[in-house]
């Protein structure tokens, strides 16, 4: 399984290089260096039992009078602030570093400079200019305390795909020293005006939304819609390689997904301008899709076939049954439903068994189960003039909330190891709606987006 | 990537297009034409009535005037749908908060839509459904959705073909009035009329 995720994983980089880099480009042929110490010896902690401390210094080239210089800054950065996404390490501010001489090669470190610094590890990278913007990037991971090298890894590639070592780098720590599965390869697809164009149709002044995707942390923005019409609910396929979203481009709401690796727009729900389908949800094998519709008179939900195929009913209530999400194995749904008045979450099986009722405040929507291994599920709930975000553990049926009340925040997705949650919030910059993260225990609180408005975030496996 | 584009830009321009011919034939077929003799008197019940002037107060019954003027709704047959729409005969329907039942306030405004709708028994419309932006976005989408469902049921109740009447949901993306407040609250949690065909 984590083979098969891994392929998926470098297929779709490999994919990403060749639509919009239009650089082909190899970027992760990895090499892991021959190592001489035990698995135990390699996890770097610290001499009295605490989080390790860590240190990125800028990567350094080895070529004299060198343009690498810049590329080598960024790799260390993005690593940084990688590393310092997940909490698993003390990071060392890199503003400190002056006072430690610059590594001379990848193994010539002045490793008791470094622990007089109080690093635990540091993390020494080079960067290598191989022709034809090719580069090669090699790194060590060294224990100042042992002064032993825990890892080491090499990367070559496009150098425009600089951004995309660290991150693989990044996950190969957290995988290394943590047994983590690392995020720093997803995505985040999302809606956006930054390029508002009015609508076309029989209404004025009404503006575009379309459908966007950036790195983890919002940097390279990707556009995927270029619809002239409004476009919401962008949801990543579970291989990430489409994502599935509501549109208005036919004149009423309809499921369109965008194959953006193959240059493919489907539309499976098959709409009318009589049957309208709305907020598509992948199940987690991507085989199915859950949607609302209203095909039968009401909004309902149903699941369908990836390629349209077996529809079927899944909730029949006069009420509305909106905002899908599908349990980690798929045998369950959450959905919104306001069959008792006010909107609110639950839970019945994909065989339209076993309904039951899971939150019981003032306005509850857009719940979004978290994978394995947490059993909560997370959606947005009604506080005040706006709505905060909260998280439901399935098992205790206790509730968290992660936000307090700055502005209003809404529609949260889990990443994909359910450390984290993007949302919506329009806290700070005027008001505007803004894409944020922050981790499940509430901390790390991270701005993602500042261009226009952008909301409804979907992040990708 | 780049034919999924293209594909986009032909979609577009073809309905451009599209636009663009149907703009040009409505103006051909209505070019103006003073009626050298009176239009039947309007009727009602008639499937396939004339242009008829809008029913306030309903004529009953009308008597034959030979030196009837020209009405100015006849104008509403030689306007463009975007011109039709932006001077729209069909007013809105407003809703209580979180709720799509249609009042009595909103019956009598659907009662007036419906007879604009049987003297112009040409026009398509799409009944759009609006919510106010305290709710959440995606639950809107389906709030919304049952608004318009909701007044294009009582429409078809009251004899409209079902044909004539689709529906579509906005949710809180297109508010009428951009404030923050229960009045803007009231005005954007409605069903709004457009003539999507005629």
């Amino acid at each position: 399984m984590t083979l098969l995720f891994r392929t998926l994983f470098f297929i779709c980089v490999a994919g990403t290089c060749l639509l919009f880099a239009q650089a082909p480009s190899d970027p992760s042929q990895r090499e892991t260096q021959p190592q001489q110490q035990s698995e135990v010896a390699l996890i770097i902690g610290d001499r009295i039992g605490r989080q390790p401390t860590f240190a990125v210094p800028d990567c350094i080239t080895t070529q004299d009078g060198d343009a690498l210089a810049s590329t080598g800054a960024l790799i260390a950065e993005v690593l940084w602030d990688d590393l310092e996404f997940e909490r698993e390490f003390r990071m060392m501010a890199r503003d400190i570093y002056d006072s430690v001489p610059p590594a001379r090669s990848l193994t010539d470190i002045a490793l008791a400079d470094w622990r007089s610094l109080g690093a635990d590890a540091v993390l020494n990278c080079t960067v290598t200019n191989t022709g034809n913007d090719q580069i090669r990037v090699s790194a060590r991971l060294f224990d100042t305390n042992t002064e032993t090298s825990a890892f080491g890894v090499q990367y070559s590639g496009a150098l425009s795909n600089a951004r995309v070592y660290a991150h693989e780098l990044s996950d190969e720590i957290h995988r290394h020293q943590r047994g983590l599965r690392g995020i720093a390869r997803t995505k985040i697809s999302f809606v956006s005006d930054r390029d508002s164009e009015s609508v076309l149709g029989l209404v004025e002044n009404r503006q575009t939304k379309e459908v966007y995707f950036s790195d983890y942390d919002g940097a390279s923005v990707q556009r995927v819609t270029i619809s002239r019409s409004l476009n919401t609910t962008p949801q990543w396929s579970p291989n990430a390689r489409a994502i599935a979203y509501t549109s208005w481009r036919r004149g009423f709401q309809d499921i369109f997904v965008s194959h953006i690796y193959e240059g493919r727009l489907a539309s499976p729900a098959n709409g009318t301008d009589q049957i309208h389908n709305w907020l598509p949800a992948w199940s987690p094998d991507g085989s199915l899709m859950a949607f609302t519709s209203n095909r039968d008179g009401n909004p309902e939900l149903y699941i369908m076939a990836a390629d349209g195929s077996d529809v079927r009913r899944l909730t029949n209530h006069p009420g509305i049954d909106t905002s899908p999400t599908w349990s980690p194995q798929g045998h369950q749904v959450a959905f919104t439903s306001d069959r008792t008045g006010s909107p609110q979450i639950y839970v019945v099986g994909a065989d339209g068994t076993g309904l039951r009722r899971i939150t019981f405040e003032s306005y509850c929507d857009r719940p979004t189960w978290s994978p394995a291994p947490y059993n909560e599920i997370a959606y947005s709930s009604r506080t005040g003039a706006g709505h905060d975000i909260k998280v439901v553990d399935l098992a205790t049926n206790d509730v968290r909330q992660l936000t307090f009340g700055l502005g209003t925040n809404e529609s949260p997705s889990y990443s994909p190891n359910g450390r984290h949650i993007a949302f919506m919030s329009t806290r700070g910059a005027a008001g505007t709606k803004q894409i944020w993260t922050i981790g499940r225990d509430g901390r790390g609180l991270r701005r993602l987006t500042n261009q226009g408005n952008n909301e409804m975030p979907s992040w990708s496996q | 990537m780049n034919t999924w584009w293209s594909q986009q830009r032909a979609y577009s321009l073809i309905l451009l297009l599209c636009a663009t011919l149907i703009g040009a034939t409505s103006c051909v077929k209505n070019s103006p034409t003073v009626p050298e003799e009176p239009p039947p008197p309007p009727d009602i019940v008639d499937s396939t009535p004339p242009p008829a002037p809008r029913p306030t107060p309903r004529p009953t019954p009308p008597p034959p005037e030979p030196e009837q003027p020209v009405i100015p709704e006849d104008t509403f047959v030689s306007r463009s749908l975007e011109e039709l729409n932006r001077e729209s005969p069909l007013e809105p329907v407003f809703y209580g908060y979180d709720s799509s039942e249609v009042d009595p306030d909103a019956r009598a405004v659907l009662d007036s839509n419906l007879e604009i709708l049987r003297e112009n028994s040409n026009w398509i419309i799409t009944i759009e459904g609006h919510c106010d932006e305290r709710g959440t976005a995606e639950y809107n989408l389906a709030l919304g959705e049952r608004r318009a469902l909701a007044a294009r049921e009582y429409l078809i109740g009251r004899g409209l073909e079902a044909r004539r009447v689709r529906t579509v949901s906005y949710g809180k993306e297109f508010p009428f009035d951009a404030g923050h407040d229960d009045t803007a609250w009231a005005a954007n949690r409605r069903a709004h009329f457009v003539i999507t065909d005629q």
